[in-house]
């Protein structure tokens, strides 16, 4: 519950993006982000509200360890569960 | 395969030297810090991080899982409110967590209709798709509660109120700082929740305690290198805040979210389990939200749970001691017997960012310490270093 996820911003109506994580796209909301978020930008999500639009040139680390715990095949895994418990927090 | 691959070996190794130096170099043993968040601790044994950190330092779990310190009092709020017949939504973590006289689940297998939601805005959607009455139960740190504050500025639903149990991170560490039992050199403060609040909150606590706060992010390179850091103030009576993890933290923060956080929350005191009273450190709706207030919605009496003793397997639960980081799961009698996953006995073994179920996923610590090692759990099995 504290571990958010990123993702790619795809879409944007008024304060609801529509966001791909891996190929999952979500609505997320953008009433909490700090900043203008436009698409093509990545966005670190928490319970299906952007929290910080990603540096791009943070977004390689930032990604690789996501990737990784998405590939685990271990549906039980702790921590890659919790990563697609926040990628289903978007409404669908 | 619960050893993954780390991005850069060579960094890991070196990181590992230098953890290993610095902490001989503090010149007493053991060294304990502690880290405040459940995803840390997942990432430290996932990633069987422990293995390679060295004999003398202790990396200690405070309570950092949200699920783990809500208390008794609220849970038997959402399982008194639940009895009546209101809709509850809730995270799914909470579901499970044993209140005075059970849990949701024990309410819902009794009748009682629990919906589990991985975010408040589909607790919303609930709401816009009928007429009934929701309530969602409310869990989480700050990272959490501005979710929570920004559905509630945005205009939910009449049917729609909020039962809160939102903590709040800052002044529980005030707390844990001066516990004579823990002893905490310095700590690690979680990267995401920093991502709200900023790095800079952290600097009156620092100037208060004398101990350093390094805030570190989620990968086992994040993590290591934030550790050694930490680890050097120590060593150098350095009490500072330093930013370990800028590529998502600030000293400022989301100054957008925080004010949203304000205008709807308000911190007052309360029970932590384990931590016992945290003055600030709960997070209830401002006297303007009254309206979508489920305490002030609804009658809540959690007098007919109090009939309920707890059980003797609850009473021999050290959960709470677990929290305050002077026990650990090893120590536990019920630990991989009693209480397991399926049927948990403390909130430490329901959540997925609890210190219990953490360690009886990945197979807890391959601790050297011979006292930790007596009552290693059984399932995953140990993970051996990777560097």
């Amino acid at each position: 519950m504290c571990l958010g996820v990123p993702g790619l911003v795809t879409d944007i109506d008024d304060l609801v993006a529509v966001v791909d994580f891996w190929g999952v796209k979500r609505r997320v909301r953008l009433d909490l982000v700090d900043e203008p978020v436009s698409v093509g930008d990545y966005v670190l999500n928490h319970v299906g509200f952007a929290i910080r639009r990603i540096p791009p040139e943070d977004l390689q680390t930032t990604l690789e360890m996501y990737e990784q715990l998405l590939h685990e095949a271990n549906r039980s895994d702790l921590m890659s569960a919790d990563v697609r418990g926040e990628i289903e927090a978007g409404s669908k | 395969m619960n050893v993954l691959e780390f991005r850069d070996r060579d960094r890991a190794a070196a990181l590992g030297r230098a953890l290993a130096r610095a902490t001989g170099q503090v010149g007493r043993a053991p060294v304990s810090v502690m880290h405040v968040c459940g995803s840390h601790e997942q990432a430290i044994a996932k990633f069987g991080l422990r293995a390679s950190f060295p004999r003398d330092l202790n990396v200690i779990m405070g309570p950092g899982c949200p699920v783990c310190i809500t208390d008794l009092p609220e849970i038997d709020e959402a399982v008194a409110l639940a009895l009546t017949g209101v809709r509850i939504a809730t995270y799914g973590d909470m579901v499970r967590v044993p209140g005075t006289a059970g849990s949701l689940a024990d309410a819902q297998a009794q009748g009682a209709r629990i919906e589990t939601v991985y975010s408040v805005a589909q607790a919303v959607d609930l709401a816009r798709a009928t007429t009934e009455e929701i309530v969602f139960f409310a869990t989480g740190f700050e990272t959490t509660a501005v979710a929570t504050a920004a559905v509630i500025l945005a205009g939910p639903p009449r049917n729609f109120s909020v039962l809160s149990a939102h903590k709040y991170i800052p002044p529980v560490m005030e707390i844990v700082a001066e516990m004579p039992d823990t002893r905490v050199e310095g700590f690690l403060a979680a990267g995401h929740a920093a991502t709200i609040t900023g790095c800079g909150i952290f600097e009156p606590f620092v100037a208060r305690h004398g101990l350093p706060v390094v805030v570190a992010g989620f990968e086992p390179l994040d993590i290591l290198a934030a550790l050694v850091r930490l680890v050097e103030l120590v060593r150098d009576r350095a009490p500072e805040v330093v930013n370990m993890f800028p590529r998502c933290v600030t000293r400022e923060g989301n100054l957008n979210a925080q004010r949203q956080l304000w205008r709807v929350f308000r911190p007052i005191g309360g029970r932590w389990r384990g931590i016992a009273h945290v003055p600030n450190g709960n997070l209830r709706l401002r006297d303007e939200w009254a309206a979508l207030d489920a305490r002030r919605r609804f009658e809540i009496d959690t007098s007919a749970l109090w009939h309920h003793a707890p059980s003797a397997l609850v009473r021999q639960c050290i959960c709470g001691n677990i929290m305050a980081g002077i026990a650990s799961p090893a120590d536990c009698r019920l630990f991989g017997a009693e209480c397991v996953p399926d049927s948990p006995v403390g909130a430490c073994m329901v959540s997925s960012e609890g210190t219990c179920r953490i360690w009886h996923q990945y197979g807890g610590i391959p601790r050297l310490d011979a006292g930790l090692t007596s009552r290693a759990p059984r399932a995953g099995g140990g993970v051996s270093c990777p560097l």
